[in-house]
């Protein structure tokens, strides 16, 4: 059964065609990944799933129901997290209050303290999670880059989302936090049955954690099926390799 | 340590409840307290908005302006004799700017940053406009008189100095409420990053409009309050581009979006300003002398005084619990991720 289904989108920036009649479609359960050359359109695929920017054509469906044009936080509400490339985080609130941003709110509770028990309790376990309770009451800004990611990670987990879109989770992170990422997305995928779409570089990654691999080109998908069987299509060395 | 804390300020509780009558009959000082009251809860209530989500707002004047204005008018329309009654209308004085606030604060907030804050000096100066042309209500630039309060001239600062110690400590009331709330959160949030806020599900638009209309209502009350002090109402000097100028430098010297840090600048700037112009405005020095101030907190402490001894006072206690925290925690876990840069 399909959670995701991208139905013949195409979104232009002035000249640029970044996306081009793209289809595609993510299975529940999966780890998906989603690879291609830079400028291939993978960010923008992200972008117009989760709101940030409208298609100009085509048609976005998740679980069922179209969102093609809701707005990131409706989107984000009915069960799809982000994360981005460059990771956007608060920087100047600590790790905590960056949780508690996250948190479901309701009008009655907003003038509330926001340390809650049962919400803070929540967010301690999301923060253990991702290792990072020692660094609770540390401005966000002032942690490294690995451990922004991961806090990032944490954020969107608190809304228990159905599927979680990564934009290179793996960058500019250590080889022994890779391997700790991918447990962590395994642990969720199998426990919480979250279903994930994976935009990574680091082909070892990718080739080691997703069950499907989709591959685009030139603002289209042009392969998909199980890593081994991508790796060997002509089409994809073509697209990385040739001209 | 909280201890320690709880007595400070139970200390500076008592010594400004007594300052004005230790200091009476002296009506140069006790009326820059007054002035620095004023200002003090001015600056708190723009900072909820301003300091809180990081759009600065430059034309919070046109509510002190219209709270102003608004005392002024019912006082003469209702025939209102100077005393204690025009200081029990000032909550609805508020409210008024408030509602001013509602339609101004839908408009302006519709651009973000640089374009918002151009946006409400064009406000301002559009009611300063208004207020020379619209005669009819504001007597243009003949200005408009309030109520002589009747008490003698030696304690007659004192009704003032209260009842806007009062209004400040509700004004601090609601920063901090809104501080350490989920909605303050989420205003926070908005200054770091509002889309990403937006997209994790913070309604920024109620949350910047209702911060906005907060904020109006004291800049408001304290508007009445300038006027009822002074006596009288001019254009020029109620939608003043030098009450934005003072709310700005006050809330940025102090510490934008810090709970003290308005109230420090209030109490640095004012009565500096005051003085200075006492004693050197003949000669116009006063203003070299007090830009020279500004420039050197600047140099020293560039994102204010409340921010700077914040970190100061965090890097003195880290730097003396280093040697015990370090082989603690480094051997229980082996650095996961890269370390910082540089």
């Amino acid at each position: 059964m399909s959670i995701l289904e991208v139905q013949a989108v195409s979104k232009a920036f002035g000249g640029i065609q970044a996306l081009d009649d793209c289809s595609l479609v993510v299975e529940q359960g999966t780890i998906t990944g989603l690879i291609g050359p830079n400028g291939s359109g993978k960010t923008t695929l992200f972008n117009v799933i989760t709101g940030y920017e409208r298609v100009d054509t085509g048609e976005i469906r998740f679980d069922g129901r179209a969102i093609t044009g809701e707005t990131p936080a409706r989107i984000f509400g009915l069960g799809i997290g982000r994360t981005f490339q460059l990771t956007r985080i608060f920087p100047h609130l600590t790790v905590l209050e960056n949780m508690h941003v996250a948190l479901p709110r309701n009008i009655g509770g907003l003038l509330k303290h926001w340390g809650s028990s049962q919400e803070q309790r929540q967010a301690m376990d999301l923060l253990d999670f991702v290792s990072l309770t020692s660094l609770k009451n540390e401005p966000a800004g002032n942690l490294s880059y690995g451990q922004k990611k991961l806090l990032e990670f944490a954020l969107i987990l608190v809304a228990q989302p159905q599927m979680i879109l990564l934009d290179e989770p793996a960058g500019g992170v250590n080889p022994t936090m890779v391997n700790e990422l991918a447990r962590g997305i395994r642990t969720l995928n199998r426990q919480k049955n979250i279903t994930f779409l994976v935009v990574e570089h680091n082909m070892e990654f990718v080739m080691g954690l997703c069950h499907m691999v989709n591959v685009m080109h030139r603002g289209t998908k042009i392969a998909e099926g199980p890593p081994q069987a991508v790796r060997k299509n002509p089409a994809v060395l073509d697209a990385y390799l040739g001209v | 340590m909280k201890a320690l804390r709880t007595l400070g300020l139970l200390a500076l509780l008592i010594l400004v409840l007594v300052f004005p009558v230790l200091i009476s009959p002296n009506n140069v000082v006790t009326d820059m307290a007054v002035f620095t009251l004023i200002y003090a809860m001015a600056a708190t209530g723009w900072n909820i908005f301003s300091g809180y989500t990081g759009y600065i707002s430059i034309g919070h004047a046109v509510y002190f302006g219209v709270g102003a204005y608004t005392l002024a008018l019912i006082c003469q329309y209702w025939n209102i004799p100077g005393g204690y009654l025009p200081f029990l209308l000032l909550p609805l004085v508020g409210l008024v700017a408030g509602t001013f606030a509602i339609p101004l604060g839908f408009i302006a907030l519709r651009v973000r940053k640089y374009a918002f804050a151009v946006t409400t000096i064009a406000l301002m100066f559009i009611f300063q406009l208004l207020a020379y042309n619209l005669r009819g209500i504001t007597n243009g630039s003949l200005g408009l008189y309030l109520p002589p309060p009747p008490w003698s001239s030696d304690i007659i600062d004192l009704p003032f100095y209260y009842v806007t110690f009062i209004l400040l400590l509700v004004s601090i009331g609601v920063s901090w409420r809104i501080r350490h709330s989920k909605y303050g959160l989420g205003l926070l949030a908005i200054r770091d990053d509002e889309d990403r806020a937006f997209g994790l599900g913070v309604k920024t638009g109620p949350y910047k409009l209702v911060a906005y209309v907060v904020s109006t209502i004291f800049v408001g009350m304290a508007g009445g309050m300038f006027v009822y002090f002074i006596g009288t109402i001019f254009p020029q000097f109620t939608f003043d581009p030098i009450v934005d100028v003072n709310l700005t430098t006050i809330a940025f010297l102090g510490g934008l979006g810090t709970l003290a840090g308005p109230l420090i600048g209030a109490v640095l700037v004012v009565p500096l300003q005051q003085w200075l112009t006492l004693q050197f405005g003949g000669s116009s020095l006063n203003l070299i002398l007090f830009g020279s101030f500004l420039l050197v907190i600047l140099l020293v402490m560039p994102r204010g005084i409340v921010p700077t001894l914040q970190s100061k006072w965090l890097s003195w206690k880290a730097s003396r619990l280093k040697g015990a925290r370090v082989s603690a925690t480094r051997q229980e876990r082996p650095a996961l991720v890269d370390r910082k840069e540089g």
